[in-house]
């Protein structure tokens, strides 16, 4: 059976150069980093390459480079070790309505230990408005987080106006940058950004290892103690072959940026429209054009259920993914979307697809060709779109 | 996640559409939640003679609606009675514990139809 993958967002496969890397730092050049024989300088020469390679595609220096495990740990670090750092200062925080779990849990957690939050909506685009981020600082406000671009619908935020406005203000700043780096030019200088999120296996790279940008004289408490690894900021034995490949992984998306966002827009905008004029009722969500990331592509299907159209297309070898409650594991559908202002019923029918170097014209025309059938299929048998067709026939 | 027989009545779901002639419709859960089902019936004695769902929802809704059905046709009112959610799921081979709640409502919606019926015939005495 064919199978397509469209669920790049989720996590990409690892590049076949940077995994025969990866293999040679687990067979043969094992050391640890810490060691003083030849085995640990090996490793740590290595390490030191990726965390150069990585802090190239941030224009930062390799300095201000902190490896993790991943997206997750790096959101934590930066938000837990700030708020440790700076607690005496003020209990103020301000985050949007549309960050990853990774960061608005970790904000609602502090909320509960006695911290305020404010949270910045956004508009039916799914984009921040920089007037709201000015008018929520207060004197006591210590920590701005805001992603550069949306996971779910792609929405690029304003980075650069909000890293002016957090340094006019002398207040730390955070981005989440997991979904734009490496397809999108980041540079932390000309951002004003103080902390940013960035994540391998997005890129190509492996799983369970990432990195958090932390300026050159902003203070992180850190959250693991125990070691003196990455400058007693991420205590534990770093894991070598992971790091290596996410730098290998850094450099090899860093050539071909321009050109592979470029190819993604093209598929994405005939992906895009090809469903609008194939299938009535449908409306996309995010914004269009410039604002959104090259590779999201995500509509509602009105009338049908999320899920449904996940198992259709998975049979079908299409792998999507969905905002609807049945695939977030709780009751409500997508926190994105409702923050968008979409209804339930309409964030339940939400489906993703995100683009890869992988993905050919081809496989964008096996959708538009697989997709029209599966939503028909599915409308046939749903309450919801009678009333539709029962209306469309009484005019 | 989900069982062959689940994905069997996901893929061939049995008695989707209406019954022009229904004597008993039910409907539970909202779009709000994601999921609706509706179940028609054509009742005649005591026999359940047709029965035909329209379902919006995950796999899991679509199958225990298709199931249900399966279950109860031909079947007396008192033996439609007696299925439960808990013995559509079972008939499914099991479903996740995520859906258990949210997504396992047919025989409710049977139930539904069930008293629909009951009220139209005790309007007619």
């Amino acid at each position: 059976m064919r199978r397509i993958y469209l669920d790049h967002s989720a996590t990409t496969p690892v590049d076949l150069e940077v995994a025969a890397l990866m293999m040679t730092y687990y067979t043969e050049k094992y050391g640890n980093p810490s060691s003083v024989h030849g085995f640990g300088r090996e490793a740590k020469q290595a390490l030191e390459e990726a965390r150069r390679q990585v802090a190239e595609l941030l224009g930062a220096t390799p300095k201000e480079i902190t490896f993790t495990s991943g997206g997750t740990e790096a959101d934590n670090l930066a938000i837990l070790g700030t708020v440790e750092a700076l607690q005496k200062k003020g209990k103020h925080l301000i985050t949007s309505a549309i960050e990853h779990h990774a960061v608005l849990e970790t904000f609602e957690f502090l909320e509960k230990k006695g911290f305020e939050l404010t949270v910045i909506p956004v508009d039916s685009e799914g984009i921040v408005a920089v007037e709201d981020v000015r008018k929520a600082i207060r004197p006591d406000t210590i920590l701005i987080s805001v992603m550069h671009a949306n996971n779910e619908v792609g929405s690029i935020q304003p980075i650069a106006e909000i890293g002016n406005l957090a340094k006019e203000h002398g207040v730390t700043f955070h981005v989440d940058a997991v979904q734009s780096f490496g397809k999108l030019p980041i540079n932390v200088q000309e951002m004003n950004i103080d902390l940013m999120t960035v994540s391998s296996h997005k890129i190509y790279g492996p799983k369970g290892v990432g990195a958090l940008y932390i300026r050159k004289g902003v203070r992180i408490v850190p959250l693991a103690h125990g070691g003196s690894q990455e400058k007693r900021r991420r205590s534990g034995t770093e894991n070598t072959p992971g790091i290596i490949g996410f730098g290998k992984a850094c450099e090899l998306i860093g050539k071909q940026m321009d050109e592979e966002a470029e190819l993604q827009r093209k598929l994405r905008d005939k992906l895009m429209n090809g469903i609008l004029e194939r299938i009535e009722h449908v409306k996309v969500n995010g914004p269009l054009g410039e604002k959104r990331l090259p590779n999201n592509v995500n509509v509602s299907i009105q009338f049908v259920e999320g899920e449904s159209l996940l198992l259709s297309l998975d049979m079908l070898g299409i792998a999507a993914s969905s905002g609807s409650a049945c695939t977030s594991g709780s009751l409500d559908p997508s926190h994105v979307l409702l923050a968008m202002g979409l209804v339930h019923e309409i964030a339940h029918g939400s489906l993703r697809f995100s683009l890869g170097s992988q993905n050919t014209e081809e496989d964008i025309d096996y959708v538009l060709e697989q997709l029209p059938k599966i939503v028909e299929r599915l409308r046939m048998m749903s309450p919801l779109y009678d009333q539709v067709t029962k209306c469309n026939q009484a005019e | 996640m989900y069982t062959e027989k689940v994905m069997d009545h996901f893929t061939n779901p049995r008695n989707v559409g209406e019954l022009e002639n229904a004597n008993g419709v039910g409907e539970v859960g909202n779009a709000k939640c994601g999921d609706i089902m509706r179940i028609y019936l054509d009742i005649e004695g005591d026999i359940i003679k047709d029965v035909k769902f329209k379902t919006f929802g995950c796999g899991a809704a679509v199958a225990t609606s298709s199931m249900v059905t399966e279950m109860v046709k031909g079947k007396t009112i008192e033996e439609a009675m007696v299925i439960s959610n808990a013995s559509v799921a079972e008939a499914l081979g099991g479903l996740p514990e995520t859906k258990m709640h949210c997504s396992n409502l047919a025989a409710d919606a049977l139930h539904k139809a069930i008293g629909n019926y009951r009220d139209k015939q005790t309007k007619k005495e």
